[in-house]
């Protein structure tokens, strides 16, 4: 077990109230946002944050650690939504990969390659130039647009982007949680991270 | 995807997330490495797709809510004295 993860396991099987106040900001708000993937209400998805916790609780005395307590809190936290989103009967296909995500082109506008006619084929006719400064990259704004290009995308590449991305789990835990294989997985990252792409460029032009 | 040797700008960008995710095959590695060598469209894409992943990370999700937060609490301390 990380040493990390030992100290903060004994601290709430003592019922170490300002260890698990720690615990919650630190993993709450990436529940909370998982949660809302799944259940169609702030207030459902509030419910389902504070029935996983129940679970951890309940299941921290056999914790064994062949996982993070970050895995293991994030799949309670998907078990516990799905089962709540199968009795709410809204249970999202996230495996879609075409409909209902709809139809989507390529990673990048056709228009931006040569064409046929051309000398190079398939080759840059604009290409993407460098970024500028970091600190434009790094500006709340710029993290606006990231959000706002996340929350537009179709609900299967939003799931999987969120928590790859965003939350930075692991891609097998990610393909458990979303019931999706690999391959589908990296198809649904790279849609959705080509479009998050694609609207920084028009931000940096 | 059957792929010549020389892969198209095009065919490129369909790859990066494959190739950051160590899922390509061994060939497409290197079909992938030698196209960059040439290529700053392709470079300064693979280098935007990094920075758009780094971006990601950054985002600040909201903190829960104090309301939940003083529910967990309570539910913590039933379970703890239980």
């Amino acid at each position: 077990m990380q040493p990390e993860d030992r100290r903060v396991v004994e601290a709430l099987r003592a019922g170490d109230e300002a260890a698990f106040m720690k615990l919650m900001r630190e993993y709450g708000p990436m529940m909370l946002r998982v949660a809302l993937m799944y259940v169609s209400t702030r207030a459902v998805a509030e419910e389902v944050v504070q029935d996983a916790w129940i679970g951890v609780f309940n299941g921290i005395g056999r914790f064994e650690a062949r996982s993070s307590l970050k895995t293991w809190i994030f799949r309670i936290l998907t078990n516990t939504a799905k089962t709540r989103a199968q009795r709410e009967g809204r249970s999202i296909p996230f495996s879609s990969i075409t409909s209902p995500d709809g139809e989507d082109g390529g990673a990048v506008d056709p228009e931006r390659f040569l064409g046929s006619g051309e000398r190079f084929p398939g080759h840059w006719g604009t290409p993407p130039r460098r970024w500028g400064p970091d600190e434009r990259l790094l500006s709340a704004e710029a993290q606006g647009v990231v959000d706002a290009a996340i929350a537009k995308l179709p609900p299967a590449q939003q799931a999987v982007i969120t928590m790859r991305d965003v939350e930075d789990l692991d891609p097998e835990d990610v393909c458990n949680a979303l019931d999706i294989t690999e391959t589908n997985q990296r198809v649904l990252l790279h849609r959705a991270r080509s479009k998050v792409r694609q609207a920084l460029e028009e931000y940096m032009r | 995807m059957r792929l010549d040797r020389e892969l198209t700008c095009a065919q490129l960008v369909e790859l990066v997330t494959d190739y950051l995710e160590d899922a390509l095959s061994p060939e497409d590695v290197e079909r992938v490495e030698e196209h960059l060598v040439f290529c700053d469209g392709c470079t300064n894409y693979l280098e935007q797709m990094r920075a758009t992943v780094a971006a990601s990370g950054r985002l600040r999700t909201e903190d829960v809510p104090p309301e939940l937060q003083e529910r967990l609490l309570t539910a913590f301390r039933d379970w703890s004295r239980a």
